[in-house]
């Protein structure tokens, strides 16, 4: 590489500021301007909820799943109201409703919201994009083996596979199957088994390596 | 009373109809039986919500099992597949027309067959 600078177009990564505003994002910035300028909140008072949503992750979801497969009677807490048994664990889960759903030896779930994005997001943190995308919502409905196998998630042909459309005002949470040769793992070691994809439905917890 | 007009296991249809507006009913299960697995409390109706409306009174929301094969006539796959819904009551109405007669006094069971008879 020399150091002339006669040559050609740089890789261009786009600035945020390239695309325009939508006209919701114009709204927000306008009402968060007004709501600052009045007083009615502070900067950091913004911040800090935006903060404390970013700081919302899957491993909510994924140590509520572990204490599910250690705690027969806390999972069936869960199963009844999963908002109420998730205080045990010191979540907050606010006043959107969270259910439950327990894979077994005979029925895989797996979550989609087929009208816009709905998802636990208390639990399992922002949703990733390809649950917002239209492929997966409108393919998960109807061919959800062909989807799940682009996950790497093959079922037996004898499991039933059960889709849960979450397009009203429940959210969903799978509890997948405790897998085979974690016996001996603690809690929280459990927990790192669980990751999100597999509280969706899309991906099965991996025993790890060498178990 | 909310959640007494269904009964979980019953046989429930989706009203087949296409309203304007903001509904939360996808349009896959329109048309289409299926089994009520639950009843999931009653809600403030998102129907009116969208339109900054009170919402008021609140909707029966039950959770309705369908089978992914009568769904999607070429549904790739297995039998026993099946998705569940959410569905607001005013989209739900009863397909359990055989169990209703026999439901009824037997005499009026007779006066039913004699008038589809003729």
């Amino acid at each position: 590489m020399s150091g002339d600078h006669d040559h050609g177009p740089h890789p261009h990564q786009p600035d945020l500021e390239d695309s325009a505003p939508s006209e919701s994002e114009l709204l927000a910035q306008a009402l968060e301007e007004l709501l600052i300028e009045q007083g009615t909140i502070g900067a950091a008072d913004l911040r800090r909820a935006i903060e404390s949503g970013d700081a919302r992750s899957s491993a909510s979801g994924a140590r509520l799943v572990a204490r599910c497969w250690v705690d027969a009677a806390f999972e069936q807490r869960v199963l009844a109201n999963v908002n109420v048994a998730a205080r045990e664990l010191g979540f907050e889960l606010g006043p959107v409703e969270v259910r439950a759903v327990k894979d077994t030896a005979r029925v895989h779930n797996v979550i989609v919201c087929t009208l816009c994005s709905c998802y636990p997001i208390a639990l399992l943190g922002a949703s990733p994009d390809w649950y917002k995308s239209r492929e997966y919502r409108s393919r998960v409905v109807r061919e959800p083996r062909a989807v799940l196998a682009e996950f790497g998630t093959e079922l037996p042909r004898d499991v039933e596979v059960r889709v849960h459309d979450s397009s009203a005002d429940l959210r969903y949470l799978v509890i997948p199957l405790r897998p085979r040769g974690t016996e001996g793992l603690s809690e929280e070691a459990l927990a790192a088994l669980v990751t999100r994809d597999c509280m969706i439905g899309t991906a099965l917890p991996e025993a790890p390596a060498g178990a | 009373m909310s959640g007494d007009r269904f009964k979980a296991g019953e046989r429930v249809r989706v009203r087949a109809t296409d309203p304007p507006g903001h509904v939360r009913t996808p349009h896959y299960t329109r048309g289409h039986s299926g089994v009520v697995e639950s009843y999931a409390g009653a809600f403030l109706n998102p129907e009116e919500l969208a339109y900054g409306r009170s919402g008021e009174p609140a909707v029966p929301l039950w959770r309705v099992r369908f089978e992914q094969a009568q769904l999607w006539p070429d549904y790739r796959g297995e039998p026993h597949d099946t998705i569940v819904v959410d569905i607001y009551e005013h989209w739900l109405e009863s397909a359990e027309m055989k169990s209703r007669r026999a439901a009824l006094p037997e005499n009026d069971k007779g006066k039913t067959r004699h008038r589809r008879k003729r």
